[in-house]
């Protein structure tokens, strides 16, 4: 298991393209960053950056149409990208790693009981019976606040914030140190929002468990997040700790990006970004946020390192 | 009767497009006039689809919309925002209540008389992905409402589609394109600008930013702002982003199970919210900084079926400062301090 000294997770140079018919699509492309044991990294980024398919590149969720699939991923220390299918399925996927999907309040199986879907991983992945799986199933309802009766009840009989809940428990009950969350509240209402991210931070002090949250949404992700990174067309673009970034983001994107989160009273007007984000298909070798960025000059006709400022890292030639 | 000479007046005022209609400097007068406005929805089940239940989306709500001003409309999912919305444009039938638009009750008009008033009062909807015809080219769709309509001539309506199109920020090659040459935040533009084309005084806009990149909202906001001062406009603004209402809307309005629990302008709604529900709301509310502690409201259970909403005030189930008064009588809707609607007994 893992030294004192090694990360959690440690991905480098992680390449997941697409095959189809006009083209390669480019969604993760050459993506490293790092997370500790109980901390939550938030990855940030409009619809079609790359956001979810970088989770399913962690998680080996490989659709059919996958041309180009590399890199490294270390959990623990273990490089896992090394393993077989079936040792990743085995020692990696729920055990190590597990994700509460987008839409998880819709992907709960209709036509069986709740517990028992929550207690289904701990059967197969962690070999225990079935009445000692839905015992874990109960204790997880409670760290998630779902009444333990909702066990024998059938999906359509909850709310969606409760099968959400649902959702979430049966991502711990294999206790994994890792849970990647695909944007787990934006269906949701406000009030139901806040609940659930209080769950979240309340799982992560009290379990101890790392948090991979994918989001658009800016503002609810300031509140669990302790660091951010955030992706454009296929990339990391800026990563640093969340205290530092949410103040004053150092890439264009990332301040044109929370320049147009409306705030709560202010006199000032969000603004909004021009243009739209690149198509994953045939990217230019430029900087891939040149054409909309306002400060963008000659330089940016190559593609810009990462370059370290302050312990945090941006790619943009400003910071040269 | 009013065919003939509305087309005629029509073409009369078609120049009004370049002028500006001026803010409106006289005090604001009211717009439309929504009186007890209640909307059941019957639940059929069986063989012989009997009615079985009612799901009380909209119970007895009044409220006004002014002359120019934006009127937020925010709450949960299911709490009835988008059944106002539709039942004052008469898209579904009011069960009961008065919806005085312009000085005549919208509830009872019928024919020819209910399809003018339709040109005054469109609708922006919430999905720019769903709500465009995707086998009619984006300029058609625009031009769809004067058609119905008959404004003008053929030509004419070409013209004002082609000027609507300018208004919302796109070009005249773009109106033969079809919808799925164009990105959601340009998609929500062709929807404005239908709803754009008739020339309405008064515009419903059904959630219009939700489904839209925060990078994109504030273009469409502005966008929604500068007509309203150009043409002088008139809206509705549906919502559930507390933070994009506050940011568009002059009052705002909050639902709570089909009832309207707090009315009040912008600044008074979200500097001092009085009723206990817009209080845990608005501390549910997320500002992008980590660095912020702040104490929040939390409520327990979720929000009660509207088939069978709890007795009394329908919030008092969750509410934590509820009294014995709550379970049993139901608090009337009422000005609490001026211009400050609120509906709760502890207020009284």
């Amino acid at each position: 298991m893992a030294t004192n000294r090694e990360k959690l997770l440690r991905v480098e140079d992680l390449v997941l393209h697409f095959r189809t018919t006009v083209g390669t699509v480019q969604a993760v492309d050459g993506i490293n960053f790092d997370l500790d044991y109980n901390r939550a990294v938030v990855i940030l980024g409009e619809s079609g950056c790359g956001k979810s398919s970088l989770a399913k590149a962690i998680l080996r969720l490989l659709p059919r149409n996958v041309g180009a699939y590399s890199g490294k991923v270390y959990l623990g220390g273990s490089d896992v990208m090394a393993l077989s299918d079936e040792e990743f399925r085995q020692n990696v996927r729920w055990v190590g790693i597990s994700m509460v999907p987008q839409a998880a309040m819709n992907s709960l199986n209709p036509v069986i009981r709740v517990g028992d879907q929550v207690a289904e991983p701990a059967i197969i992945h962690m070999g225990v019976k079935k009445d000692e799986a839905l015992k874990l199933a109960r204790q997880m309802f409670e760290h998630v606040g779902v009444p333990d009766d909702f066990l024998v009840r059938y999906p359509f009989e909850l709310s969606g914030g409760m099968r959400q809940r649902a959702a979430i428990a049966m991502a711990l009950v294999t206790a994994p140190n890792l849970i990647i969350l695909d944007e787990p509240t934006s269906a949701l209402d406000l009030l139901t929002q806040a609940n659930i991210f209080n769950v979240l931070k309340r799982i992560k002090k009290e379990l101890g468990t790392s948090f991979i949250l994918i989001t658009h949404d800016i503002s609810t992700s300031s509140e669990l997040a302790d660091e951010v990174a955030v992706m454009y067309a296929g990339q990391i673009v800026e990563t640093g700790e969340a205290k530092d970034f949410f103040p004053a983001p150092l890439h264009p994107y990332a301040q044109m990006l929370m320049a147009s989160v409306p705030r709560l009273r202010s006199d000032q007007d969000p603004e909004f970004i021009t243009g739209q984000p690149p198509s994953l298909i045939n990217l230019p070798p430029s900087c891939r946020f040149a054409p909309r960025c306002p400060k963008r000059h000659d330089k940016c006709e190559q593609d810009p390192p990462i370059i370290e400022k302050d312990g945090r890292k941006v790619k943009c030639w400003l910071y040269a | 009767m009013i065919g003939g000479a509305r087309r005629r007046t029509f073409i009369v005022e078609l120049d009004f497009m370049s002028q500006k209609v001026s803010a409106q400097e006289k005090p604001r007068q009211d717009l439309m006039v929504v009186k007890n406005l209640v909307k059941y929805f019957p639940v059929r089940a069986g063989l012989l689809q009997r009615v079985v239940a009612w799901v009380q989306a909209v119970d007895d709500v009044s409220f006004t919309i002014r002359q120019g001003e934006t009127l937020g409309l925010v709450g949960e999912s299911g709490c009835g925002k988008t059944t106002i919305g539709r039942a004052i444009l008469r898209l579904i039938e009011p069960t009961s209540g008065q919806i005085i638009f312009n000085g005549t009750d919208v509830a009872t008009l019928r024919g020819k008389e209910l399809k003018a008033m339709r040109r005054d009062m469109q609708i922006i909807f919430q999905d720019p992905y769903a709500s465009l015809d995707p086998r009619m080219p984006i300029g058609e769709s625009v031009m769809e409402g004067l058609n119905v309509h008959r404004v003008g001539t053929p030509a004419e309506r070409f013209e004002i589609m082609i000027e609507t199109l300018k208004k919302v920020g796109l070009e005249d090659y773009h109106a033969r394109r079809y919808p799925h040459e164009f990105s959601g935040g340009q998609r929500q533009r062709i929807g404005i600008a239908r709803a754009l084309a008739l020339r309405p005084k008064f515009i419903v806009c059904d959630e219009p930013v939700s489904a839209l990149d925060v990078s994109i909202q504030s273009q469409v906001l502005n966008i929604l702002k500068d007509l309203q001062q150009e043409f002088g406009l008139t809206y509705l603004f549906i919502a559930h982003n507390m933070s994009v209402v506050e940011h568009i809307s002059d009052r705002v309005a909050v639902m709570y199970l089909g009832k309207m629990v707090e009315l009040a302008s912008r600044e008074d709604l979200y500097r001092s919210p009085l009723h206990p529900y817009t209080r845990a709301l608005m501390s549910a509310i997320p500002i992008p900084d980590p660095t912020l502690k702040r104490e929040r409201i939390i409520l327990k259970g979720d929000v009660p079926s509207p088939l069978n909403p709890p007795k009394g005030c329908r919030f008092h189930p969750r509410c934590p400062v509820a009294i014995d008064r709550c379970s049993q009588e139901e608090p009337p809707f009422r000005e609490v301090q001026p211009d400050h609607l609120a509906a709760c007994w502890l207020l009284e």
